[in-house]
This record gives structure tokens, C-alpha cells and sequence, in this order.
């Protein structure tokens, strides 16, 4: 007998496994069965834990049977991102520095999955220390697109968009340090979320760029990513930048997620859109059609910093991971050299067995960047232009709730095509990065497809602390389509 | 050789551990000599994933110690992270403080050998974290031990202020003193408390134009000796060098030398300043610190009298030596408690005399301070006043003193239960001299020959008055009837 796969999103699951109409316990084999029928194909995963999923399934099954309370993720399979620190499997980071790493804690993420009874299914593929945007530079193993097995999931969670794309799990969480989230999400036509900066624990979470880095939730629905955040939100005293909740109340995200904003006015610039494909520049304006027809006002607003995002996000992010990465040194723990000559050796030969291609390009800039005598051509400089950017977005949310542009110039791109140019494969994350610098919310849904079928992907983003208007409006928009309900056939 | 004109300089770069519970970025707790690596959790040992959480007890001693160290404390000062490999840091960058230090400009106070004090200026004190320790046994491989790894670290600059080991020294001991008075470190050199890491050079004068020898940075000092005997020898050694070779400072010629206890000479440890180039930048982990005027008001009452300033103090407004000053001020409790039972009545001179000859031997054997004897500072002062006054003899306040901390009571009581009150009462004391007297006419017609026999002779009468009393006479009484007699 087949398990059944219930098409539905987190929550309907949910309740159903809480009411005892669905067992959890089936959910999870149905979810195994879609992954061993084509992990092989998408390779999603880096590590699955089929056993312990099926065991803590059977567990909130109980409970409910016992008429015990459950989470709010009660029994729904969910995947991490595995640079997402977990006491159970490796936490590898996808770098061969990490590859029989195993932490001696979880991630304050982790550790609030598993309060709200989420049924943990793997943890998935990435960019090497998320340094990437097509998932690529995985030192692990290759991830492909769920909609065109010969093209990339984006990147860096390209392992969490692709197996929340191709049902291999309900949910999964990402993280976004210059578009990481958001990229993958419009590369596999889901939902993706990057919150605001100290919305949600860091703890846990390995390092990229410190300043920049920001977990969030991948889904199916706007409405699943708002109970993922109010699963993961929230004040943590093990993150200093963890914002107090005195400061920015943590509301319900669910309760008034089907409530329309009234005078709603959304900003778009027109020519930061026209640097978009056509099918892109298309997709976007026939979701500014949609929200017109909702009564919204539109406004072209200007972000004159804009354009210059790309630079000072490359020095700041490859500034602090040159330090982060500092301690992957082959001494306390992860891969060491064999037979160093000597301690300098265990140092130089580890990393550079260790690490991959784009990450030590990624170290040596940023330290190149943090050189006395470079530090305020670069890195200073950097700042100051991310200040200035900070200030079109303050400008711009005077005029506007939020701004609509596209995620990427780009659908997903052939395997391969852009690796020997970083280049051209930095300037593709334009449109993500500076809600990174500035710190503010972001969202990716579904807003069509290529002439490819290829899904295209609307970036939402709104000020500091407003992800709750933020779904609302993404919900908006999601209500008067269907793009989010299609679903790739793998090959 | 010839005699050189020289002037010695030296200016501190001091590393002080703060006795936090706890480590500066993480809940594990300090030890010393604990089995390796048992003081250690994910952030200390720089996993992957681990940020840090700034422990607010640690800023509040360093902003007490700069504070008593006259230094402008910032409103706003942030982390840094300084980077560097090296298998004892895990992290391979400390967090530490660059451009914004939680305070600079301040200065010291020490106590010279005349008497008198001299200020020596502080650059500058910031906060950061230890390391932990590299283990060299034998074989072809090290050992690191973690459990230092995140100790609370205050790092004090001093200017190139002094200008003698001695006065290298003082500054040592005084900045010892006071950070035992804050309560903030246990500062037990042995136990690498403090570290001192002194920059040592001369100014040579030579046939009118000076010379600068070349500056040189001594490690691995862990005592107050090897700190002032390292300086001596450095003083020694650069005179030497520049008369063979009239090597002066330029850029990058300053050398480290280590300090060797057993030779008791410092060796060359690196020739030439490597070009270290940290890559300091803001620690993206950690929130600035604001300090707010109302925090600042909370740390400043915890401050107290500094012990030069005590000291001083008892040298000028009480006339104590310097001797005596010192001993009661170098800890805290033995001062505050003076100052109590002085302010309960005490004679400064007579309370010193008791706490420096009787309390402070009595609170040794007992391993606790002269304020944990169990005596009332009420108490003490009413046996000082006891000696003032004649009704107790100093000879009888140390056994009195003994028998306070035994049973409790109150210095008369004790006194008149085992007779200790001295007779003062001239009619008896009178009757009991002249018995005397008259028992020795051979002294008696020494006394009164005037000559060198004379003074033997009052000694030995006033002997045998205190012999025929039981020591309970009052000696200055006594004195007086006996030259009122013999006069």
C-alpha cells in the first residue's frame, strides 16, 4: 500500500495530524517515499534521518492519540539547511572542512522546531558555507532544479527550496546573507523569507557574514511561512543582536494574515526593473496589475544607491567571513591535514584541502579588504555606502508600505553556466542584497513562469520589524493567483 | 667603561584577569588548575555556530578599575575583533577593543622610597579575552588547554613614565593593591593574575646630544622580581651594548626578550617587530556598549578610598610612619577596619599598635582578616582608649586583645576578670614605693648620687614595684612618685 502525500500546506497538515485525521506517522513514510524515489535525480539532501523522523512521527502520533497539546508544527516534515547546527547527523556546512563534523548543540532554530513538534527530515544542500548563488559550490554534492533537472536551484539554500519544491518536505529553513533564501525560493517557485535582521536567533547558525546573515522560512504558501515565524521569532539571549521583544513585540503572524491592508501604497522602480529578462520584467508587471486591481496605489519611487549594493556587500560579507572561517584551522576540530610538518602546516594544508574554490576566493578578498593600509578604502568605505542605502530604503517607506522588484534578473540558469565567471554570478544577487544590508524583511512568491517554465519569483520588501504587513500583503497577492499551486514534474 | 650619563624609560603594557564568576563571553566558570579543558562550553571553544553574550559583571570591574585609575571612561565603546592564528586562540581572532577602549588618559599614583608619590599616566584600559594555553610535553606534538580561553582580560597601557626598576615595581604592587581593594582580581601574580610586559630603553647623554637605545619588550615575568630584576638587567645590558656597538632606536629595531628565572637575565626571543598586521575590524557578533549615566553613578559607588590616598592619609593626618601606614593599608579590610575603631574613639597611634602587633598576627593564625576576629570596632576602641588612659598597660592590651577574639567580651571585662587593670591610685601605689624604698637604701643612694649609677638604680626600684604589684601598676605613676621621692 502507498502512502498517501496529502497536498496541502503546513498548516492544513497540521491540524489535520492534531485533530488525528492524518497520521503523522503516514505523512513522514509518504515524504521518505517521494525522497528515495528522486533524491537521486534533485539531490536536496545531504543528510535524511529516516529513523529518528519516523520515531518522533510515531511520538506526536501518540500524543495526539493520548489527547496530550502539540506545536504548532505538529508532526509536519521539515528540512534544515545545513549550516544549521544540530546535535543529531553532521552540521557540514556542505565544505569538506565540516564533512564528519558533529555539534555538540543545536541552534536555537533547531531547538524551537523541535519544541513545536516538527518532524525533522534531513538537513540539506547549500553553497559551501553558504557562499554562493546556485548552490554550485557545494565541496558535497550537486543539487538541480526540481523544474529543469538541468539547471541550478539557485542558491545558497538551493538544497532547502528544492525539497520543499519537489515535496521531499513541508517546510524548510534557509538562510539569507545577500539573497540566499530568496534567489532559490524564485528558482523553485516557493515561498521564501528573510526576516529582519535580528528577528530570528542567529545562534546556531555557522557564520557567513555576521552582519548580514538572517535565518528564515521556505515554503509552499505566504500563510506557512507566517506559523514558520511564529515558530522561529523572537528575542534570544544567546544572540546579542537578537532584538528584545520590548523593543519589537512579536505578533501573531497568522491572525491577521487574510486581512487586506486598506490604502495600501507600493513602491516600484521602474528602472531597476528594466535590468530584468523580459519574461521577469513581464511576470512583475503583471503582478503590479494584480495589486492595482486590489485598489492599491502605486508609486514609482527612486533608490539612487541602489546599483552600488553589489561592492560594499562583497567586502563586508567576505570581511567577516575571512574572520568567521578563521577557525575552521584543522586544530580543535573538523579536517586535518595528515602528517603536518608542523603546526603552521596543520594550519595552511587543512584549509586548503578543506576548503573549496569560492570560498578561499571569498577569505582572501575579505582579507585582503581588512589589510592595514585597505581597511578604509574597503571595508570603511563599505559601510559608508551601506549606510547610504539604508537611507533610500528610510526615504523610500515615506512614500510607500512596501517595494516590489524582481528577486533575480534571471530564471534559473543551466548547471555550469555561470561557475568560471564569479563574477557575473555576483551581479545576479543585485536586487537581493541590500534588504541584507539594510536589514530589513524580504519576501520571494510566485509570480509566473519563462517562456522555459521556469518560475519567476516577487520580491516584496517593507521596514525593519513589519514582516507581519509583509505577508499580509504577499498574502494579497497570492490570493488572487495560482502559481504557488503548481508543481514541478521531475524527470 | 667609562661612566655613562643615562636616563632609564620604561612604560607597562599590563594584563590584569578580572575575578568574574563567570568568562567574558560565555557561562563557564573561571578556574585555575582544574583538569584541561574541563572549563569549557561550544563558545569558548569557538564551535561553529557559537556567538558571544558581552558578561556585564566583567565591564562593570573595568570601568571600576579605570575609573580608579583616573581615566576618562567612554559613554560608548565597542568590540573589535584582532586576528591572528594561533592554536591557543580558538577562534583565531580575539575580541578585544581598537579604536573605541571603554576608557584611556587616566594615571597612577605610586609611592616612592622618599616618601613622597609619583604619577605615572595610563594611555589607556581596555577589555578582551584571554587565551587559553599551549601544553609542550614530550613527543612530536602539543596540547592545548581551553579553560583560560575567555577569561576576562584587562589590558592597562601605561605611558613611559618611569624611570627606575623600583618604580616599575611600586607601580606593580600599587596596581595590585588597588584591584585587591575594587575586589575585582585576586591579582596572584603566580597564577598569572598579572601579567607585566615592560618596554624598556635608555636616553644616553654623550659628549651633549642624546641617544635612544633601541626598545626592547620583556615577557614571561611572573613575579614582582623578575619584573624590577628583568629591568636592572635590561638597564645593564643597553648601556653595555650601546658602548660596543652605539646601536640607537629606529623603526623596527624594538626586540623581545624573554625574562630566564634560573639566569636571571632576559634572551632574545625575536630580533626585529614582525610587521603583525591583526586586521582589526567592529566584532559584528556583540552590540555596542552605552553606558548610561545612571549605570555609570551604580559603578561609581561601589569605588572606595584607594590605598595611596589611605595611606598618605595616616602618614599626615595621623602622623603614623610609613611603615606602619603601609601595613595597614595593604588590604582593604585591614584599613577600613582601622579607620572604624578610629572612628569609634580609637587613638590612631594606639590602634595601629594594636592591629599592626597583635590583630593582624592573631587574623594571620586564623587565616581571616583583623575585620572577621570577631571584635567590635567599638570594642577595640574602648581598649585603646583603656591604654590612653592608664587603666591598661600596653603589655596587658595584647592579652586582653587575645582574649577578646577568644570569648567576645568587652575589654574591661576581660581586664578585670584576670586583673589586668593597672593601680593607678597614688595614696596605694605610694605606700607600696616607699616599702620599696626602704627595702633598698643601696639603690636608693644610687638614685640620688646624680651620677651615671643613678638611672640603673630608678629602673631597678620602679622593677621592683611592678615585681611587688604584679606588673598592675601603672609605670608612669609609679615613675612620678618615685622622682618626687628621690629628686
Amino acid at each position: 500500500m502507498r502512502d498517501e502525500l496529502p497536498d496541502i500546506d503546513c498548516r492544513g497538515l497540521r491540524d489535520q495530524i492534531a485533530a488525528g485525521d492524518v497520521k503523522s506517522v503516514a505523512v513522514t513514510k509518504a515524504v521518505f517515499e517521494q525522497i528515495e524515489k528522486h533524491e537521486r535525480t534533485i539531490g536536496a539532501y545531504i543528510n535524511t534521518f529516516k529513523e529518528q523522523a519516523l520515531a518522533k512521527a510515531q511520538k506526536i502520533d501518540d500524543k495526539i492519540a493520548a489527547g496530550e497539546p502539540v506545536g504548532k508544527l505538529a508532526g509536519v516534515p521539515v528540512a534544515i539547511k545545513d549550516n544549521m547546527c544540530t546535535t543529531f547527523g553532521a552540521t557540514t556546512c556542505a565544505s569538506k572542512i565540516l564533512e564528519n563534523f558533529h555539534s555538540p548543540y543545536n541552534a536555537t532554530v533547531v531547538e524551537k522546531l523541535l519544541a513545536a513538534d516538527a518532524v525533522i527530515v534531513g538537513k540539506t544542500n547549500m553553497d559551501e558555507f553558504a557562499m554562493g548563488s546556485s548552490t554550485e559550490n557545494s565541496g558535497l554534492k550537486q543539487t538541480v532544479n526540481p523544474w529543469d533537472t538541468s539547471r541550478v536551484p539557485g542558491g545558497s539554500s538551493g538544497g532547502s527550496t528544492a525539497a520543499v519544491a519537489a515535496r521531499f518536505c513541508y517546510a524548510a529553513l534557509g538562510s539569507d546573507t545577500g539573497g540566499s533564501i530568496r534567489q532559490p525560493a524564485s528558482f523553485c517557485g516557493v515561498v521564501g523569507l528573510k526576516p529582519t535582521y535580528g528577528r530570528v536567533s542567529r545562534f546556531g547558525l555557522v557564520a557567513y557574514g555576521s552582519s548580514l546573515d538572517q535565518i528564515g522560512p521556505i515554503t509552499r504558501t505566504v500563510g506557512d511561512c507566517a506559523l514558520m515565524m511564529n515558530v522561529i521569532a523572537g528575542y534570544d539571549p544567546a544572540d546579542s543582536t537578537s532584538i528584545d521583544e520590548k523593543t519589537a513585540p512579536v505578533p501573531d503572524y497568522l491572525e491577521k494574515l487574510d486581512e487586506p491592508i486598506k490604502r495600501l501604497k507600493i513602491g516600484t522602480v521602474p528602472e531597476l526593473n528594466a535590468g530584468s529578462d523580459s519574461d521577469v520584467q513581464k511576470a512583475i508587471s503583471g503582478a503590479i496589475e494584480v495589486y492595482k486591481k486590489l485598489g492599491v496605489e502605486i508609486v514609482e519611487i527612486e533608490m539612487p544607491h541602489f546599483d552600488y549594493a553589489i561592492a560594499p556587500y562583497y567586502i563586508i560579507a567576505t570581511a567577516e567571513a575571512s574572520s568567521n572561517l578563521a577557525r575552521y584551522d584543522g586544530v580543535h576540530y573538523g579536517h586535518r591535514t595528515k602528517n603536518p610538518k608542523d603546526y603552521i602546516e596543520v594550519y595552511t594544508k587543512s584549509r586548503a584541502e578543506g576548503f573549496g574554490k569560492e570560498v578561499k576566493r571569498r577569505i582572501m578578498l575579505g582579507t585582503y579588504a581588512l589589510s592595514s593600509g585597505y581597511y578604509d578604502a574597503y571595508y570603511l568605505k563599505a559601510l559608508k555606502v551601506r549606510n547610504l542605502i539604508r537611507g533610500d530604503f528610510t526615504k523610500a517607506f515615506e512614500r510607500c508600505e512596501v517595494i516590489l522588484m524582481p528577486v533575480s534578473p534571471t530564471t534559473a540558469f543551466k548547471i555550469d553556466e555561470k561557475v568560471d565567471d564569479p563574477l557575473k554570478m555576483y551581479l545576479s544577487d543585485i536586487y537581493t542584497i541590500a534588504a541584507n544590508l539594510a536589514g530589513i524583511p524580504s519576501i520571494s512568491v510566485p509570480c509566473g513562469f519563462d517562456k522555459n517554465n521556469l518560475p519567476i519569483g516577487l520580491q516584496i520588501l517593507s521596514p525593519a520589524f513589519s514582516e507581519d504587513k509583509l505577508l499580509r500583503i504577499a498574502r494579497m497577492y497570492e490570493k488572487e493567483t495560482d502559481w504557488h499551486k503548481k508543481k514541478p514534474v521531475i524527470s | 667603561m667609562s661612566e655613562l650619563q643615562y636616563k632609564v624609560v620604561v612604560g607597562l603594557e599590563i594584563h590584569v584577569h578580572l575575578g568574574t564568576k563567570t568568562k567574558m563571553f560565555c557561562g563557564c566558570e573561571l578556574s585555575f588548575g582544574e583538569e584541561a579543558n574541563s572549563r569549557v562550553c561550544p563558545v569558548c571553544l569557538g564551535m561553529p555556530g557559537v556567538l558571544p553574550v558581552m558578561n556585564k559583571q566583567a565591564f562593570e570591574y573595568a570601568v571600576l578599575v579605570a575609573m580608579a585609575l583616573n581615566c576618562e571612561v567612554a559613554k560608548f565603546t565597542k568590540w573589535d575583533r584582532k586576528g591572528y592564528y594561533y592554536p591557543d586562540l580558538p577562534k583565531n581572532y580575539q575580541i578585544s577593543q581598537y579604536d573605541l577602549p571603554l576608557s584611556r588618559n587616566g594615571f597612577i599614583e605610586i609611592p616612592l622610597e622618599s616618601g613622597k608619590t609619583k604619577r605615572i599616566g595610563i594611555i589607556r584600559a581596555h577589555l578582551e579575552e584571554d587565551a587559553g594555553k599551549n601544553l609542550h610535553a614530550t613527543g612530536n606534538f602539543s596540547q592545548v588547554d581551553l579553560n583560560r580561553a575567555g577569561t576576562p582580560l584587562l589590558e592597562i597601557v601605561t605611558e613611559p613614565d618611569m624611570n627606575s626598576a623600583a618604580e616599575v615595581r611600586a607601580l606593580a604592587e600599587e596596581l595590585q593593591r588597588i584591584v585587591r581593594y575594587l575586589g575585582v582580581s585576586e591579582a596572584d601574580m603566580q597564577k598569572g593574575h598579572m601579567r607585566f610586559e615592560p618596554n624598556v630603553n635608555l636616553v644616553i647623554t654623550k659628549n651633549g646630544k642624546e641617544y635612544k637605545t633601541p626598545i626592547v619588550e620583556v615577557k614571561n615575568l611572573n613575579s614582582f622580581r623578575a619584573l624590577e630584576k628583568s629591568i636592572e638587567y635590561e638597564i645593564g645590558r643597553q648601556a653595555e651594548r650601546f658602548l660596543e656597538t652605539g646601536e640607537v632606536m629606529e623603526m623596527g629595531n624594538k626586540s623581545t626578550h624573554g625574562w630566564d628565572d634560573i639566569k636571571e637575565a632576559t634572551v632574545l626571543q625575536r630580533e626585529k617587530e614582525e610587521a603583525h598586521d591583526y586586521r582589526y575590524f567592529p566584532e559584528p557578533d556583540l552590540v555596542p556598549v552605552e553606558l548610561t549615566e545612571q549605570w555609570l553613578k551604580d559603578i561609581k559607588s561601589r569605588l572606595c578610598e584607594l590605598p595611596i590616598k589611605k595611606q598618605m592619609r595616616y602618614v599626615n593626618e595621623y602622623k603614623l610612619s610609613d611603615y606602619d601606614a603601609g601595613v595597614l593599608t595593604a588590604e582593604r579590610t585591614t584599613g577600613e577596619f582601622f579607620d572604624e575603631v578610629v572612628k569609634a574613639g580609637g587613638e590612631p597611634k594606639r590602634v595601629c599598635n594594636l592591629l599592626t602587633q597583635v590583630g593582624l598576627k592573631l587574623a594571620n593564625e586564623k587565616g581571616c582578616s583583623v575585620a572577621e576576629l570577631g571584635v567590635k570596632p567599638d570594642a577595640l576602641a574602648q581598649l585603646a582608649k583603656m591604654i590612653e588612659a592608664g587603666t591598661v598597660s600596653a603589655t596587658a592590651s595584647t592579652v586582653i586583645f587575645e582574649k577578646m577574639v577568644k570569648a567576645g567580651k568587652e575589654p574591661e571585662i576581660i581586664a578585670k576578670e584576670h586583673n589586668l587593670i593597672q593601680k593607678s591610685d597614688a595614696g596605694k601605689l605610694k605606700k607600696i614605693v616607699e616599702q620599696v624604698l626602704a627595702d633598698n637604701q643601696k639603690a636608693v643612694d644610687d638614685a640620688k648620687s646624680g651620677d651615671k649609677k643613678s638611672k640603673k638604680a630608678m629602673s631597678f626600684l620602679l622593677g621592683q614595684v611592678m615585681q611587688k604589684t604584679k606588673g598592675q601598676a601603672n609605670p608612669k605613676v609609679v615613675s612620678e612618685i618615685l622622682e618626687k621621692k628621690l629628686g
